[in-house]
């Protein structure tokens, strides 16, 4: 009762003592434990995750307490996967676990919030106005009126709003733009739907519905790897992390495992129990390091020679000295080795490799009928004769049942591709090579040679249908010259490979130790050991790769590197082997179930799309500073001259030819074009293509500056874009927002540079093009505090959502253990109450419109096989033919008024057009009758009798049943659409699990493994783990590339012309960052030009967990750059000075880590450290110290920018240019005043470097 | 002395004293019931050691010898102790023991304030009540010294009986107390009114661990065990 009456027991008898009498038994009161065990008593626990684009995707328990969440802990109830393997679980990481500190900290978001400034002008508008569109018009159309709100971005002033009028006034600019300019004006941004599939879904059903855009981002994260879709017309698939525990040899390359694949590192170092070796190449000692046998370190940035070295060994003793049966077989059958390359000669009498050749250069076709000009050609050893082999891209499209890779001819007959044509040759050819390694690039080494290499290779003489004799060669023999290996066909001297290891010849291993550093005799038998396990165990090798190596400009080269190991030593398709490339969480499992939902397919089709990396070149003007040029990227063997323009052109080229996609797409609003066609009489089509041709209609991008050009509305959600991943983000703070920036370069225009040849160049750029941005998010980021509205979304415990991971086979929820806090509301709820608003505001504006969408060539389309060709009609090379020469022009009716009852129900067109992806297509009537009776119909309205999809649950219930991972009946119809076109029944691998359905309270009662489906190239069964091309291996089902096998030589015209066709090593570009600024007033302190790396860091998910107070005090609480030990002496830099980066892009101002663990000549900014913390002002811009990006700008690179050709064919983020930052670099020097711009008084003076 | 002196002196030195002490027994007994967890002494030990061996024991010793001199010192009636010492000879004994305990009291105070209010960490984990206490003892020692001026000038002891006669007659419920200080130096007045005011403000303080000097320890059993349940 009373602590203290209970204490007074003076009178109670004695208690009772033992252990002769040292000791007494009590009977005070224990509860004060109480106070212990309440600590974790809780309410209940709640399953959810963390939507953080870790690629963890590991499941939590979420504690709720009195109504609130109190803490969070690891699930471990994942289902068992198969005996030997261990358990997933526990999966988990201290960021995770420290998400729950969000939900009611201080940089909680809590309300909607606007900008005073802007809010002040919406309500006099309105006053004046009373309608909303008419009054946002008077408000943006005035440049005195929105200079005053755009200016203040970044600087504070936010005033809470309610929803309703916040909703209005979004609605009306939405309106407005589409009216005004075009709905395509209007643009969002939000990154990896895999991690809430759901909050994706919601604002890109809302933009798609209106017509607008919605931007890629995992090219423009440059998490992309071109490498893949060149390889193997895959985006990105990999193994999951279980299948680490299958390999017999690792290589982690530019993956720094423990760090950023915590939850995952386990099976890394379980698997080393089975006498697995572990092989770290990292340039610094990353954490990785420590799990490893060996530790090589080359320098920064030059991996790709490393790599050639490697597989100059391999080819040499696995291919040529003692060929492996094993390898022989698999190169054969699975990539394009084999086919047959026709050699163009040069004035010198040598040849260059041209393209690969096919049934349409030989007479009939070689009996092809259908798409020869896509039917590569091989030499058959059986029958000594060409064939054209089963498989190659041409089988996809037009015909059934011959698209797969049996080793047989188009008729059917068995044959026996042959490798190498050195024993049935007819003449030796010298071939010549690009050779970019004797580049002289300051920071960089480089081993001297002349710009061309010459081989001499067997060839074959064929005569074309033209009667043209033409010199063949296969694919192997080419790989081997240009791996550098001289076959001895002629004398030594006549050939420029290498006959030993020893040779400082390309791409030896003593070539390699010159650039890189590694000695050669480590990497040689590094090789040796890597090939020999594949051999012995059947492809049992594995490189876990990541973001270190593919954030390079000339990433594809280190990729290719790899992958051509993994390709020789047959890895890739087997079980503990292949390319394991872990960047974002862009496995979104259930993809085909989700497209719909996403994208309103099931309203209209189709959506609009755009690169994000094209889109923020060009719109945030960072074309304007470009310094890089074409001429420095053009191999020695093209032509210059047919190369003219600068990256902007190549863009705008790639955009008309209709390789890639536009945003804005033309340069009128597309809501009137059909009107101006039917009063000119003609289809909208050949009205548009007819203005087009004429020059009265351009694209989009080819006047960026004009204001009906620009995006006017951008919507960011599930996105720190200008925290985090804003390449350039000074140019964005400038020409996009209109605010304060950093920039210190000078423009083409002022440097008086050659300006480009496409684009309208003006002189004085437009800034703050973007008239309404608007963020949702659960905490106050950069990005909110450069926004003009600011709405509040629940947290990942406050929301009802779906998550996937390509580590790990399950999928899993989200689920809300409270209600979203404050007015904050969930991603579904926020975009459904703006399509309400704006259904409610359009009318009277927008009704029933007639829209034209451009689309570019698809990949996984009959577009892909459009362009064997390059021609621009606009230069007059052909005709503009849409969907052939150009994009397609395609109408679309939007109904603006049904917007709401559109985005809350399932549409018809699924009814009637089917559902599929990635080229195959199936009925899918009796689920969306089957969704009619879970979710209910709608009872009347525009959508009368339609499935709702009212809430986030009935949204997943969508994805769930349309998807053939979470449907079993789905798969079977996917596997079966398949079967048709490959003539090879698949259905065998779904047919055990056809009444299998995952619904969304299955996974919230336990996570649930997903059922194989075509979608993906790998299984998920009860007998091997997710391992990517397992199916194009196992089953016999092609790559979707030109010769429907991994395709090791891109034969496209822009490949060869850029040195690409083959691998090569190419040393970073120079983009002058560092080098072109006018320097800036000196501070007194030495400064020294470093490459500013940004790998991933520990503290923090890209920018999440960075501002958390427990992450940053297990840090350093602020922003940090790593410094070698030397480089820090070098300038009078010690550990924990503040310090600043600057180049031309702008500055940032940090904290100094000095580390020996950081290799000499670079330093690491970890990657979105958030702005928000402990960030004074930079000595140079005279403004706060920026973010990483700071020092950033994009440079597009023209070999992305290839459509309409098999796998180099236009895909939502599965190609098209990324937006690289490794080749970077940064003047580094002590600071000397912090300043913190607050007027504090804490400014203080550093010590000056003596 | 006019009334309202008088009455100003019977309000601050008569029931000033009890109703100090009321809130001092009654609100330390609520907090130890209803606030077990913050029944403790606050130690910033873990966060900064810095000066603290010093401070702190010199502020401890001091203040010890301090407290039981005083209670033992006014609360011991004249008759007790008259047959084995004189007044005069007990205030110079006091002003000895005293005037030692009270430097090392003020040296201790010292420190552990200057470094309550400088050390950062120290500093931010401070509460008002805290720094407010820690002060307050300082206040309240250096005029506890500074009352030796006068009484090197009457060493007779007369003005000591007086303060003894007082506390005696505010403990033992005597009536009146206040009439005893007729006459003392307004030194010795404001050393009580301190005093009485750190008795006032003793249970919202750190003050509360006096309470829970483990005394026990020194006589208790090797190994207490507790029965379950």
């Amino acid at each position: 009762m009373s602590h203290f009456i209970d204490r007074l027991k003076y009178l109670t008898r004695k208690p009772p003592e033992f252990a002769g009498g040292h000791g007494e038994t009590r009977d005070e009161t224990r509860q004060w434990e109480d106070g212990y065990r309440q600590r974790w008593q809780h309410d209940k626990v709640v399953r959810s995750t963390h939507g953080v684009n870790c690629t963890g995707s590991c499941s939590w328990k979420i504690y709720v307490k009195n109504g609130l969440v109190t803490w969070e802990t690891q699930q471990t109830d994942y289902p068992r996967t198969r005996p030997d393997l261990p358990n997933h679980e526990p999966r988990g990481c201290p960021r995770g676990a420290s998400y729950s500190w969000y939900l009611y900290s201080a940089n909680r978001l809590k309300y909607p919030l606007v900008r005073k400034a802007l809010v002040k002008l919406w309500r006099e508008a309105l006053a004046e106005h009373g309608d909303p569109v008419d009054a946002w018009a008077s408000i943006v159309e005035d440049p005195a009126r929105s200079a005053e709100y755009k200016r203040a971005r970044g600087m504070g002033g936010f005033v809470r709003a309610d929803w309703d009028e916040i909703q209005t006034l979004i609605a009306a600019s939405n309106v407005y733009t589409a009216k005004q300019y075009g709905p395509d004006r209007v643009v969002g941004f939000s990154p990896i739907p895999a991690m809430s599939m759901v909050s994706y879904a919601s604002g890109a059903r809302y933009l798609s519905l209106i017509g607008g855009v919605c931007l890629s981002f995992y090219d423009w994260y440059c998490d992309l790897p071109p490498a893949s879709p060149q390889t193997w017309g895959e985006q990105t698939d990999v193994p999951e992390s279980a299948d680490w525990y299958n390999s017999g040899y690792i290589i982690a390359w530019g993956s720094n495992v423990p760090q950023t694949r915590t939850p995952d590192a386990h099976f890394f170092t379980e698997v080393r129990y089975k006498g697995t070796k572990t092989v770290a190449i990292t340039p610094d000692y990353a954490e990785v390091s420590k799990l490893c046998d060996e530790w090589l370190s080359p320098q920064q940035g030059t991996d790709a020679a490393l790599a050639m070295a490697m597989g100059h060994v391999i080819l040499k003793e696995f291919h040529l000295d003692k060929p492996s049966a094993y390898f022989t077989d698999y190169v054969r059958r699975y990539t394009d080795m084999p086919m047959l390359v026709e050699l163009e000669a040069r004035e010198d009498g040598s040849y260059a490799p041209g393209k690969q050749l096919r049934a349409s250069d030989f007479a009939a076709n070689l009996g092809q009928a259908n798409n020869p000009q896509w039917k590569t050609l091989a030499w058959d050893e059986t029958s000594d004769r060409l064939v054209v082999p089963r498989g190659s891209i041409g089988f996809r499209w037009g015909e059934d049942g011959h698209w797969n890779l049996e080793p047989v001819d188009a008729d059917g007959n068995d044959v026996s591709l042959s490798l190498s044509l050195i024993e049935r040759h007819d003449s030796v050819a010298r071939v010549a090579f690009p050779y970019f390694g004797g580049i002289e690039r300051e920071h960089f080494k480089h081993v001297a040679g002349n710009d061309v290499l010459y081989h001499n290779l067997p060839s074959k003489r064929l005569t074309l249908a033209s009667g043209r004799e033409v010199l063949a060669v296969t694919v192997f023999d080419l790989m081997c010259a240009n791996y550098g290996i001289d076959r001895g066909l002629v004398g030594e001297s006549e050939d420029d490979g290498a006959t030993t290891y020893d040779q400082v010849r390309p791409y030896t291993p003593a070539w390699q130790e010159a650039i890189t550093g590694v000695p050669a005799a480590q990497v040689t038998r590094l090789a040796r050991e890597f090939a020999d396990n594949a051999d012995k165990t059947r492809g049992r090798s594995m490189i876990i790769v990541g973001a270190g190596m593919n954030h390079w400009y000339h990433m594809d080269m280190n990729y290719r590197g790899l992958i051509n190991m993994l390709v020789m030593c047959g890895c890739v398709g087997q079980s503990g082997g292949g390319w394991s490339h872990y960047v974002g969480q862009e496995k979104l499992r259930p993809q085909t179930g989700w497209t719909p939902l996403a994208f309103g397919l099931d309203w209209q089709r189709p959506p609009r799309h755009m690169n994000g990396t094209s889109f923020f070149y060009n719109h945030s003007s960072q074309w304007r500073y470009e310094k890089l040029e074409i001429k420095e990227l053009l191999s020695p063997l093209a032509r210059p001259e047919d190369f003219k323009g600068s990256l902007i052109d190549f863009n705008v080229r790639a955009e008309r030819m209709g390789w890639l996609p536009s945003a804005p797409q033309l340069d009128t609003n597309p809501l009137r074009l059909a009107a101006a066609a039917e009063a000119d009489g003609k289809s909208t089509a050949d009205y548009v293509v007819e203005q087009l041709k004429s020059g009265k209609l351009r694209f989009a991008a080819e006047d960026p500056d004009d204001p009906q050009n620009f995006p006017h509305n951008l919507f960011i959600w599930r996105s720190n874009l200008l925290g985090s991943s804003g390449k350039g983000h000074e140019y964005m703070l400038k020409y996009l927002l209109g605010t304060k920036h950093g920039i210190q370069g000078k423009n083409l225009g002022d440097t008086g540079a050659t300006l480009p040849e496409e684009v309208v160049w003006r002189d004085e750029a437009p800034e703050g093009k973007v008239d309404l941005l608007v963020t949702l998010d659960f905490r106050m980021s950069t990005t909110c505090l450069y926004s003009d509205i600011v709405l509040p979304t629940a947290t990942w415990y406050e929301k009802d959502d779906l998550n996937t991971s390509d580590m790990h086979p399950f999928i899993h929820p989200l689920t809300a253990a409270t209600d979203p806090a404050w007015e904050s509301r969930s991603d579904w709820e926020i975009y459904k109450g703006i399509a309400k608003a704006f259904s409610r505001v359009c009318v009277g504006h927008l009704g029933e419109e007639t829209d034209l969408v451009t689309l570019p060539l698809q990949h996984d389309s009959p577009g892909e096989l459009s362009q064997p060709d390059v021609l621009d009609w606009k230069r007059g090379e052909c005709e503009p033919i849409p969907g052939k020469t150009m994009p397609n022009l395609i109408e679309v009716k939007r109904n603006y008024p049904d917007t709401y009852e559109r985005f809350t129900s399932v549409g018809p067109l699924l009814d009637s057009l089917g559902n599929g992806g990635k080229g195959i297509n199936w009925d899918t009537q009796s689920e969306v009758e089957l969704l009619g009776r879970l979710n209910y119909v709608k009872p009347d309205g525009a959508a009368k009798g339609r499935p709702r999809i009212d809430t986030a649950i009935d949204a997943a219930e969508m994805i769930l049943t349309l998807a053939p991972e979470t449907n079993g009946q789905v798969a079977v119809k996917a596997w079966g659409a398949l079967s048709k076109i490959t003539g090879r029944d698949h259905t065998h691998l779904a047919r055990p699990k056809q009444e299998e359905k995952i619904r969304f309270r299955d996974i919230v009662a336990q996570p649930r493994k997903i059922i194989s489906s075509p979608t993906w190239s790998g299984l998920e069964d009860e007998h091997v783990s997710y391992n990517a091309c397992y199916t194009n291996v196992h089953e016999l089902i092609p790559w979707r590339t030109l010769s429907g096998r991994q395709q090791l030589y891109q034969d496209h015209a822009w490949m060869r012309a850029f040195g690409e066709s083959l691998l090569v090593y190419r040393p970073p570009i120079n983009t002058k960052a560092a080098t072109s600024l006018k320097a800036p007033s000196s501070n007194g302190n030495p400064e020294i030009a470093l490459n500013f790396l940004t790998p991933h860091q520990k503290w923090g998910i890209h920018s999440t967990y960075s501002d958390n107070l427990l992450m940053q005090t297990l840090s350093r609480g602020g922003p940090i750059v790593w410094l070698s030990e030397d480089d820090a002496r070098s300038i009078g830099i010690e550990d924990n000075d503040w310090i600043e980066l600057y180049n031309a892009n702008g500055a940032i101002a940090a904290r100094a880590v000095v580390s020996q663990r950081v290799k000499t000549g670079m330093v690491m900014m970890y990657h979105a450290q958030e702005r928000i913390v402990n960030v004074p002002g930079s000595e140079i811009t005279g403004t706060r110290g920026g973010i990483h990006n700071s020092v950033t700008r994009v440079c597009p690179k023209p070999t992305h920018m290839i459509g309409g050709y098999a796998q180099l064919a236009y895909g939502f983020n599965y190609y098209g240019t990324v937006g690289s930052n490794r080749d970077e670099f940064v003047i580094v020097r002590k600071m000397h005043n912090i300043d913190w711009l607050d007027g504090e008084g804490n400014d203080t003076v550093q010590e000056a470097v003596k | 002395m006019g009334a309202f002196m008088g009455y100003l002196n019977g309000l601050l030195f008569g029931l000033y004293p009890y109703l100090a002490g009321s809130v001092f027994l009654i609100g330390s007994l609520l907090r130890f019931d209803h606030g077990q967890y913050t029944w403790k002494t606050g130690s910033s030990q873990l966060l900064s050691k810095r000066q603290l061996r010093l401070g702190s024991n010199l502020f401890h010793i001091g203040i010890l010898v301090i407290f039981f001199g005083h209670l033992v010192g006014l609360l011991t009636p004249h008759w007790v102790y008259a047959p084995f010492i004189s007044a005069g000879a007990k205030q110079v004994v006091a002003i000895i023991v005293g005037g030692i305990a009270g430097v090392m009291c003020l040296a201790g105070g010292a420190i552990l304030l200057h470094r309550r209010l400088t050390n950062p960490r120290v500093r931010a984990s401070s509460r008002t009540a805290d720094n407010l206490i820690l002060a307050l003892f300082v206040v309240q020692v250096t005029l506890g010294l500074l009352t030796i001026i006068p009484a090197l000038g009457h060493l007779d002891g007369g003005v000591m009986l007086m303060l003894g006669s007082w506390a005696q007659s505010v403990v033992y419920f005597q009536g009146d107390a206040a009439a005893h200080l007729q006459g003392v130096g307004w030194i010795y007045k404001l050393h009580i009114l301190v005093g009485l005011t750190i008795v006032l403000i003793f249970p919202f303080t750190r003050l509360v661990h006096v309470w829970s000097v483990p005394l026990g320890y020194f006589g208790r059993r090797y190994q207490i065990v507790r029965r379950r349940g």
